[in-house]
């Protein structure tokens, strides 16, 4: 079978779901030992988009799909050029080693499986994301992620922390979600196409559409909650709180580059304006500057790596947004480089805890001769995360710098933020490996030890590919960069940079980033002090500012619900009622197409006048009722006499239901009274009974002038002619009204019958509702905390 | 309501009910009533019988919990709609089959078996409801 063949690739992109299927099973069996053959799926996945990379080496791009929702022009199909391969060679080749290290991190978890699972759901997800043309498709996959992440980040549900920061990244990054599902559909409706092969061509109608910022807005909503950009990237710290293998994959590598990856497919077509190449570049550069001043400030390793991931992601969001061949090229590198380095170190630390016990770098030292392969690790991908030679984070960094440099005012700020990030990565990078490898031994919770072949291979791997690469950058740059940039600008790219620094402003500023770093780092306790002095001094965050939004939205909806739903049933009826009169009355005021007086029929006869007087008499008897079983069962004469009514004109199938209606209602109505113990005669005050009688008036005389208006309509005879014909013939039946209730809208009442079951059992649910003491049913106030057991004791 | 002269006939009025009601249900397509009414009329039967011999006389009586008939009505209905896939015509269109059985034609459909879907879920929801209310606080 071909590579390209539709089928091989559907398979390749469900595999990661069938695994996570299987997955809990097979941990039963095998326990973590499962991770060999789970790691075989996402290996298989790499190995058939490898297959793409030479011809999109070539320029090439395939496309392929099936339809889905044909009547919306909705289809599942999938688009692999080079941007696309990039991103599923990343996802499938650190998942597979990530799958490794789970099976280490967590052996013996008891939730082994289901943490399996939930990894392999979110591959299936996230290379969803990324291989996605159609927009709805892109839309499915990037919200799975979201949910995806959010299982993940509360794995450990036991822990308020977890679940807190599991909610909100589902709150932020599903939030921005539904903002890009929004502006996909403006860019839906601009250019008329949802698929982003055929949008490639309308870039230059929605730059110049009224609504291009609408649609930028929105969709960098998408991106920059998912991609952790300032003010949003406060959730991404925060969903540390999962298992390391988590942080390394969904939270470095993969799912917060989703962003990224969006803003770089959408650059040729809604990039090149004055608002991309501004909002971007500050919002990214802002990022880059937060981020590593907050990274700083941390003694916990993950906590350290986190803040710099948010960096990261904002110096690629900032190179993006400047759009220039060399940026595209500076952005594709470092991307491909970070995800190398930065799940690499991520591994790292979560090695260092499980052996160790301990993640916090200054209760850490002395571990290089315990730990020499995680310490060869380390170091490879700090190498390449401080921007040195000869590692691939180095190409990324002259490449950065080449294509910022320029003298005037703009250009030069942007190099100093590059600068001043990129010097103080270099700290972080070089805290995180250096640090606990070095130095005096010192006591930690476990007597450290290298960690089992599982745990380190990955971190390893990955320091190596990152030293490989750079050094056959021929290579990398032909199937990897070439394409990818060439993607992202939406013409042919070529990025030629190698690992032989050659001389120019691009290896200066490299030189002041490293100067810089190096003092950066010799004072890096005191700088920690500043920003904690500094933060304390601010006192306030956007962390903070989403535990207030959300408390706010709590209380705003208690306020609601205390207004619209007070809990009393006359009130509801009254509304209720009020509100049909009006629907009945006010459209008849507003157009004042009132029915004409009727004249009195002068071929009505005997019988039908007595059985309208016994209706009026069945009314009266309701009123002047003594007790309510009484004025119940007036209410059935009055039924009973309408039932005839219809009998008599010709409707004997209205008439049957009914009559059997005002039985049942009738016994239904008097068994409900003798439950509700109400007192047997009614007392309301006057001033009730003049609001109730006004109503009932209005409801009773709206109804009777709607149905006079109807009535002197000119009748449309399409419809019963229509069913007259047709029913004996179509659906061999003579009664014209079963027919229609079974035969023409038989999908109508099938919905109708599933409402009459809901009901049946809303209302048993309703009888059965029991109070043997007050105050049984909590009353949810969040404000309040939960009544504690032994005073319900009490009471 | 308990008299010894209702309690002795509500037996028989019920069982003429609930016969009367399938009589409306399967004549319908022609004539007035359908599953509708029938559902109506059995669960009024129902509940004379309730009202006479009491709520477990009844249970007794139709053996099922009377959710569960009106669950299996509704999951009839639906796969009557169903039975179309199989001719490969869309959901929901009527198929018809004239088997003889003892030399009378049987008109029989996936439209029947809809209308004695459309009967239980009435019987079955009514009923559930006015067992539930006459119960009172007993369980």
């Amino acid at each position: 079978m071909s590579a390209a063949a539709p089928a091989t690739t559907l398979l390749v992109l469900m595999l990661p779901f069938l695994a996570a299927l299987i997955a809990p099973w097979m941990t039963r069996r095998l326990g973590h030992n499962a991770a060999w053959i789970l790691a075989l799926a996402p290996l298989a996945i790499f190995i058939h988009f490898l297959g793409f990379a030479g011809e999109m080496a070539d320029g090439g791009v395939v496309t392929g799909g099936f339809a889905w929702v044909p009547s919306f022009n909705v289809s599942f199909s999938w688009l692999i050029d080079g941007l696309s391969l990039t991103f599923a060679l990343l996802i499938s080749g650190i998942g597979a080693l990530i799958i490794l290290y789970s099976g280490g991190y967590l052996k013996g978890d008891a939730q082994l499986g289901r943490f399996f699972s939930f990894m392999l759901l979110f591959m299936g997800a996230m290379l969803g994301v990324v291989v996605s043309d159609s927009f709805l498709m892109l839309f499915v996959y990037w919200e799975l992620t979201s949910i995806t992440s959010f299982l993940l980040i509360g794995f450990d549900h036991t822990r308020e922390a977890s679940r807190r920061a599991a909610i909100q990244a589902l709150v932020v990054t599903g939030g921005g979600g539904l903002a890009l599902l929004a502006g996909l559909l403006v860019i839906w409706n601009i250019t008329g196409v949802s698929q982003i092969s055929l949008l490639l061509t309308y870039g230059d109608d929605l730059r110049a559409s009224p609504f291009y910022l609408l649609a930028l807005l929105l969709v960098l909503g998408g991106a920059f909650s998912k991609s952790a950009q300032f003010p949003l990237h406060f959730w991404l710290p925060n969903a540390m709180e999962a298992p390391t293998p988590v942080s390394a994959y969904l939270h470095s590598a993969t799912m917060v580059k989703a962003g990224v990856y969006l803003l770089m497919r959408l650059n040729p077509v809604l990039g090149d304006t004055a608002w991309w190449e501004t909002i971007l570049p500050v919002f990214g550069g802002t990022t880059l500057i937060v981020g590593t001043l907050l990274a700083i400030r941390q003694t916990d390793l993950k906590l350290m790596l986190a803040y710099t991931t948010v960096s990261s992601l904002g110096l690629l969001v900032m190179l993006t947004g400047f759009g220039s061949e060399h940026a595209i090229a500076a952005a594709v590198l470092y991307l491909v480089a970070h995800s190398l380095f930065k799940g690499a170190l991520f591994m790292v630390a979560g090695l260092i805890d499980h052996e160790t016990g301990s993640r916090d770098i200054t209760g850490l030292g002395g571990l290089r001769k315990a730990m020499p392969i995680t310490f060869l690790a380390a170091m490879a991908a700090a190498i390449s995360m401080a921007g040195l030679p000869p590692f691939v984070g180095f190409l990324a960094k002259e490449e950065i710098y080449y294509a910022l440099w320029a003298t005037d005012p703009w250009s030069l700020a942007f190099v100093a933020v590059a600068v001043v990030g990129n010097g103080l990565m270099f700290v972080i990078g070089f805290a995180v490996a250096i640090k606990p490898f070095f130095g005096a031994k010192v006591e930690t919770p476990q007597v450290p030890h290298e960690g089992p072949a599982l745990l380190w291979l990955g971190p390893l791997l990955l320091g190596v590919t990152a030293l490989v690469s750079a050094i056959l950058s021929p290579l990398t740059h032909r199937f990897i960069s070439s394409p990818m940039a060439s993607a992202v600008a939406g013409q042919a790219e070529t990025v030629s940079i190698s690992v032989i620094p050659h001389m120019g402003p691009a290896l200066i500023l490299s030189l002041v980033t490293v100067a810089f770093g190096i003092v950066a780092y010799l004072m890096h306790d005191r700088l920690r002090a500043g920003i904690a002095w500094l933060l304390a001094a601010i006192g306030w965050g956007p962390d903070r500012g989403f535990d207030q939004l959300i408390s706010g939205l709590v209380r705003l909806s208690v306020a609601v619900t205390r207004l619209v739903q007070p809990g009393r049933l006359d009130i509801y009826m009254t509304v209720t009622f009020l509100m049909v009169a009006l629907a009945l009355i006010g459209p008849m005021a507003w157009y004042g197409e009132w029915p004409s007086m009727p004249v009195w029929p002068a071929d009505a006869q005997f019988h039908e006048l007595v059985v309208i007087a016994i209706a009026f008499i069945g009314l009266l008897a309701v009123i002047y009722a003594r007790d309510r079983l009484t004025a119940i069962v007036s209410l059935g004469i009055q039924g009973f006499a309408v039932a005839l009514i219809f009998m008599l004109f010709g409707a004997p199938d209205l008439s049957f239901t009914q009559f059997m209606v005002e039985t049942l209602a009738v016994v239904i109505l008097a068994l409900v009274m003798t439950r509700l113990k109400l007192t047997s005669a009614d007392h309301r005050p006057t001033g009730r009974k003049l609001v109730d009688l006004t109503v009932s008036l209005a409801c009773g005389g709206g109804f009777m002038l709607y149905l006079l208006a109807v009535t002197q309509q000119p009748f449309n005879t399409a419809l019963s002619d229509f069913f007259s014909a047709y029913s004996k013939v179509v659906a061999h039946g003579a009664n014209v009204v079963n027919v229609i209730i079974v035969d023409f809208r038989g999908t109508d009442t099938l919905g109708e019958i599933a409402v009459v079951m809901v009901t049946g059992l809303a209302i048993l649910s309703l009888i059965r509702i029991r109070t043997p003491r007050a105050g049984a049913i909590a009353d949810n106030d969040p404000d309040q905390a939960p009544v504690p057991a032994q005073s319900a004791e009490v009471r | 309501m308990r008299t010894l002269i209702f309690r002795s006939i509500a037996p028989f009025l019920t069982s003429l009910m609930v016969l009367f009601s399938i009589f409306v249900l399967l004549r319908g397509h022609n004539e007035p009533g359908g599953g509708f009414i029938g559902g109506l009329i059995a669960a009024s039967a129902l509940a004379i019988y309730g009202i006479a011999c009491g709520v477990a006389a009844v249970r007794r009586a139709i053996h099922f919990h009377p959710m569960a008939i009106s669950a299996v009505g509704l999951f009839m209905a639906a796969l009557a709609g169903v039975l179309s896939v199989f001719a490969g015509v869309p959901y929901m269109t009527g198929l018809w089959i004239y088997p003889s059985l003892f030399g009378v034609e049987l008109a029989l459909s996936s439209v029947l078996v809809f209308d004695v879907g459309v009967y239980l879920v009435v019987v079955g929801a009514i009923s559930s409801i006015a067992l539930g209310l006459e119960e009172g606080d007993r369980d």
